[in-house]
């Protein structure tokens, strides 16, 4: 009995020889364990050098395998072949993002992104070494400890549209790590995070929720934002109303 | 440490359509979701145009909620309900995304939160129908 | 956090509110004057409407849920492809809530 096979039809793209992405099909074997990272190694391996694409942890701690499996973002690691058999299965670089080679995108926007919202504690006075840490209670943690858990894998970035209509909006994750810093109690630098309450900040966001929805982590950045929202607001308000007294 | 950034020249990018909410069954709810706002400021308008037949004489505000009883009027405020029912199920929905309520230590799980919404929605609606019965004219 | 340079959070605060308003009396609302009062369940003279503090209840019922729609349409119709305009958008949608505001308090007022 010939082994099972899977078709995946992937994403081409090699601007030196030509202007516009293609698709290219590849039959694979069929194995019960195998995820679509799995097959794409298999096609490098066994049929076709020349594909490029991200991968390194293959078990979901990276961020690096992300791309669009039958138009959604997935972790490559994590989309088993055996929920989609005996479908064909289209493998295309994650969306919102312009593709340098094949499945491979440019991340730039992204990587600069993170850095805008100085994801570092930030302190009106630092205390000396001598004096030991900052000290925070296990309840203070779990405030923001699902906001430390993302792994810059982008599924969100893919996943929203307001993203793809607006590339200058700082977005789900960058947003998400901000929040994690604003409301980690070690932190003081809320008003250095400014960027965040300003236009293509958190304002661009209408709360799709896509983003929390494909994120493998759980991060619900979403939740961040709309929180940052509400925070936003209620400081605006305060200063408008009563503008004595600002914290 | 400087950055390689790859050859602007050489990227291919994809562009997004206007018809993006068509793509993707939760793109199409979410546009629904905004679209209720529309039919629940349409109704408001209606609304206030009933209202404002009380300047007309007692007969015209009468006369217009005859109005309101053709197919036609039946057929919107139809539409209407069930955006606006869509609007509220998804507005707690999101409240109880965004909410984070205690019972001590204790975050509520979002379920509870939503059916506390749905709850007191309940409530609520009962007790302006009775005032209402209680004090119209 | 300092948002001087942005007016936003207003809006969104008035979004906010239209949307609780909305989300909870909104549906009662569309049953009494949609359905009960036309097809004859209830029947209602409009006298209840001249009460001073139902007028307020109604300016809170009929205003905010048009800042509710203003934010979102506005959104709305940027998304969809009409950023070129948005200047004009944010006009017609917010100028339109503040005309709302103004002419609601009107007709409550003549009543």
């Amino acid at each position: 009995m010939a082994e099972p096979t899977i078709t995946l039809n992937v994403t081409r793209y090699r601007p030196e020889q030509e202007r516009a992405p293609t698709t290219q099909a590849y039959t694979v074997p069929f194995k019960q364990d195998w995820v679509v990272l799995d097959a794409l190694n298999h096609i490098k391996d066994q049929i076709d050098g020349t594909l490029s694409y991200r991968w390194s942890c293959r078990m979901g701690v990276c961020g690096s395998c992300g791309m669009m499996v039958n138009g959604v973002p997935k972790l490559t690691c994590a989309a088993f072949l055996r929920d989609y058999y005996p479908q064909a299965i289209l493998v295309e670089p994650l969306v919102n993002f312009p593709i340098i080679r094949d499945l491979v995108i440019d991340m730039s926007d992204f990587m600069d992104k993170l850095k805008i919202v100085k994801p570092w504690i930030i302190r009106k006075e630092e205390k000396p070494v001598s004096e030991g840490e900052y000290l925070q209670t296990p309840a203070q943690l779990e405030e923001f400890h699902q906001f430390t858990q993302c792994i810059n894998c982008m599924l969100c970035y893919a996943a929203c549209p307001v993203y793809g209509l607006e590339p200058k909006f700082l977005g789900p994750a960058a947003i998400a790590l901000g929040y994690r810093y604003n409301i980690d109690s070690r932190d003081q630098g809320k008003d250095q995070r400014e960027i965040i309450g300003n236009h293509d900040g958190i304002w661009d966001c209408t709360f799709v929720g896509e983003c929390s929805v494909v994120c493998p982590k759980h991060v619900d950045p979403a939740a961040a934002i709309q929180r940052s929202k509400v925070d936003t607001t209620k400081n605006w308000f305060q200063s408008i109303l009563m503008p004595w007294g600002q914290r | 440490m400087s950055v390689t950034r790859p050859e602007p020249s050489k990227l291919y990018h994809r562009k997004m359509p206007a018809t993006w909410w068509l793509k993707k069954q939760s793109y199409f709810l979410f546009m629904l979701r905004e679209l209720s706002s529309v039919f629940i400021a349409i109704f408001l308008i209606v609304y206030l145009c009933q209202i404002y037949q009380l300047t007309q004489g007692p007969q015209a505000y009468i006369a217009f909620a005859r109005k309101l009883s053709s197919t036609g009027w039946i057929l919107f405020h139809l539409v209407a309900l069930l955006f606006a029912l869509y609007h509220s199920v998804t507005w707690f929905q999101s409240s109880a995304v965004v909410l984070q309520l205690r019972i001590g230590e204790r975050l509520i799980p979002r379920p509870i939160v939503m059916a506390l919404h749905v709850g007191a929605w309940a409530m609520i609606s009962l007790a302006v129908l009775i005032l209402f019965l209680a004090l119209k004219g | 956090m300092s948002t001087e340079k942005t007016s936003e959070p207003l809006w969104w605060g008035l979004f906010s509110a239209g949307g609780v308003v909305a989300a909870f009396l909104v549906p009662i609302h569309i049953i009494l004057v949609g359905f009960a009062v036309p097809l004859g369940w209830i029947t209602d003279s409009g006298a209840l409407y001249r009460v001073w503090w139902v007028k307020l209840y109604l300016f809170v019922l009929i205003v905010l849920p048009l800042y509710h729609w203003a934010h979102r349409f506005y959104f709305t119709l940027n998304d969809t492809g009409l950023k070129p305009i948005s200047k004009l958008l944010a006009v017609l949608c917010y100028g339109g809530a503040i005309v709302g505001t103004i002419v609601t308090a009107w007709v409550l007022l003549q009543i």
